[in-house]
């Protein structure tokens, strides 16, 4: 089983769609407890993935994860550029190895997840975007081929993206804070638990 | 010129950037090569990675090139813009774990007397060691 380009197509409108209608909310967040441009940042990422979508529709998946990586590295303009890119392309690479979705589909999260912590240097429970997409890894390698995937997905990101609140950060523009970023959800965590809840709400729809 | 290690400085702010680049100047005149960019695509707050690689470019030298940055989103965007460059330049940048403004005029001072990339850098990065 393969991903159509139609439905590579779709799941990507999805997901930029979401972040972009998000954009108020993210950026609300990073103003509480970083310097505010995470919506904004993520918005012009989207936006320009959107502009390309025609192009990655017909590109092989692979290509199409790494021109979704390249395009967010270089117009996002903030940490998340190289960060959320960095997952992208090396999903990427993962699929040109031979790796195929949706069969493969905890090894290329997890090569993606594993190229963020590298580029950001950073593990799970510092308050970062990982503290989603780890949990999410571990949910696709324990419930991988189940019939209720998608939901057990949906409902790791919800709870991961809450259990930022409490965490006090150690990395990013909030690490300045210190205990003042208690009590805030993490925006990169949000926006991870945005785009992931946009794929499954896409893949539950086409059922 | 081309004998001594670029200069490349990475803000947030273009002022600052600019600003940074005017002290580097008035320190070692026309001796070192010194880039500078600052600002986010839509020329707010922020780092572009095209920029950042541009700069490189710019202050190209064959002895390599220092890196100066100020905050994180700096410092990741100018590591994946190295990441991005030819293959045969990649491994001539290094990005200095050091106080932009400091760093830029420590590092450039340094370069300025011939010495190597990696002699550069630690002369930037002592001033984070205290």
């Amino acid at each position: 089983m393969t991903i159509e380009p139609e439905t590579l197509k779709s799941l990507v409108k999805a997901a930029a769609e979401q972040v972009i209608a998000s954009a108020p909310e993210l950026t609300a967040l990073d103003q509480a407890i970083g310097d505010g441009d995470h919506g904004a940042n993520m918005k012009r990422g989207f936006e320009a993935v959107l502009g390309k979508l025609d192009v990655i529709g017909e590109q092989p998946l692979d290509e199409a994860f790494k021109t979704i990586g390249k395009t967010l590295v270089m117009t996002v303009g903030g940490a998340s550029g190289p960060l959320y890119g960095s997952f992208f392309m090396a999903a990427g690479e993962a699929l040109s190895s031979c790796r195929q979705l949706p069969d493969d589909i905890a090894e290329v999260f997890g090569r993606g997840v594993g190229a963020v912590s590298a580029r950001g240097r950073s593990q799970p429970g510092e308050k970062t975007m990982l503290d989603v997409l780890c949990p999410v890894l571990e949910t696709l390698r324990a419930e991988a081929g189940r019939p209720d995937l998608v939901q057990r997905v949906r409902a790791t990101a919800s709870e991961s993206v809450a259990r930022t609140a409490p965490m006090q950060a150690t990395k990013g523009r909030a690490a300045f804070l210190g205990a003042r970023s208690v009590g805030h959800v993490d925006p990169g965590a949000r926006s991870s638990c945005l785009l992931l809840h946009a794929v499954c709400d896409r893949l539950e729809a086409r059922r | 010129m081309s004998d001594t290690v670029g200069i490349v400085i990475v803000s947030h702010s273009q002022d600052i950037a600019k600003g940074t680049a005017d002290m580097v100047r008035q320190m070692v005149g026309s001796e070192v090569r010194v880039a500078f960019c600052g600002g986010n695509p839509d020329g707010g707050l922020g780092t572009n990675v095209p920029l950042i690689i541009d700069a490189i470019n710019k202050a190209w030298s064959p002895k390599g090139v220092a890196v100066l940055v100020d905050l994180g989103g700096a410092e990741t965007n100018s590591e994946m813009a190295v990441e991005m460059l030819q293959s045969d330049r990649r491994n001539l940048v290094v990005v200095c774990n050091a106080p932009i403004v400091e760093g830029a005029v420590m590092a450039a001072t340094e370069a300025a007397g011939g010495s190597s990339l990696e002699q550069v850098r630690a002369v930037a990065e002592e001033l984070s060691a205290g």
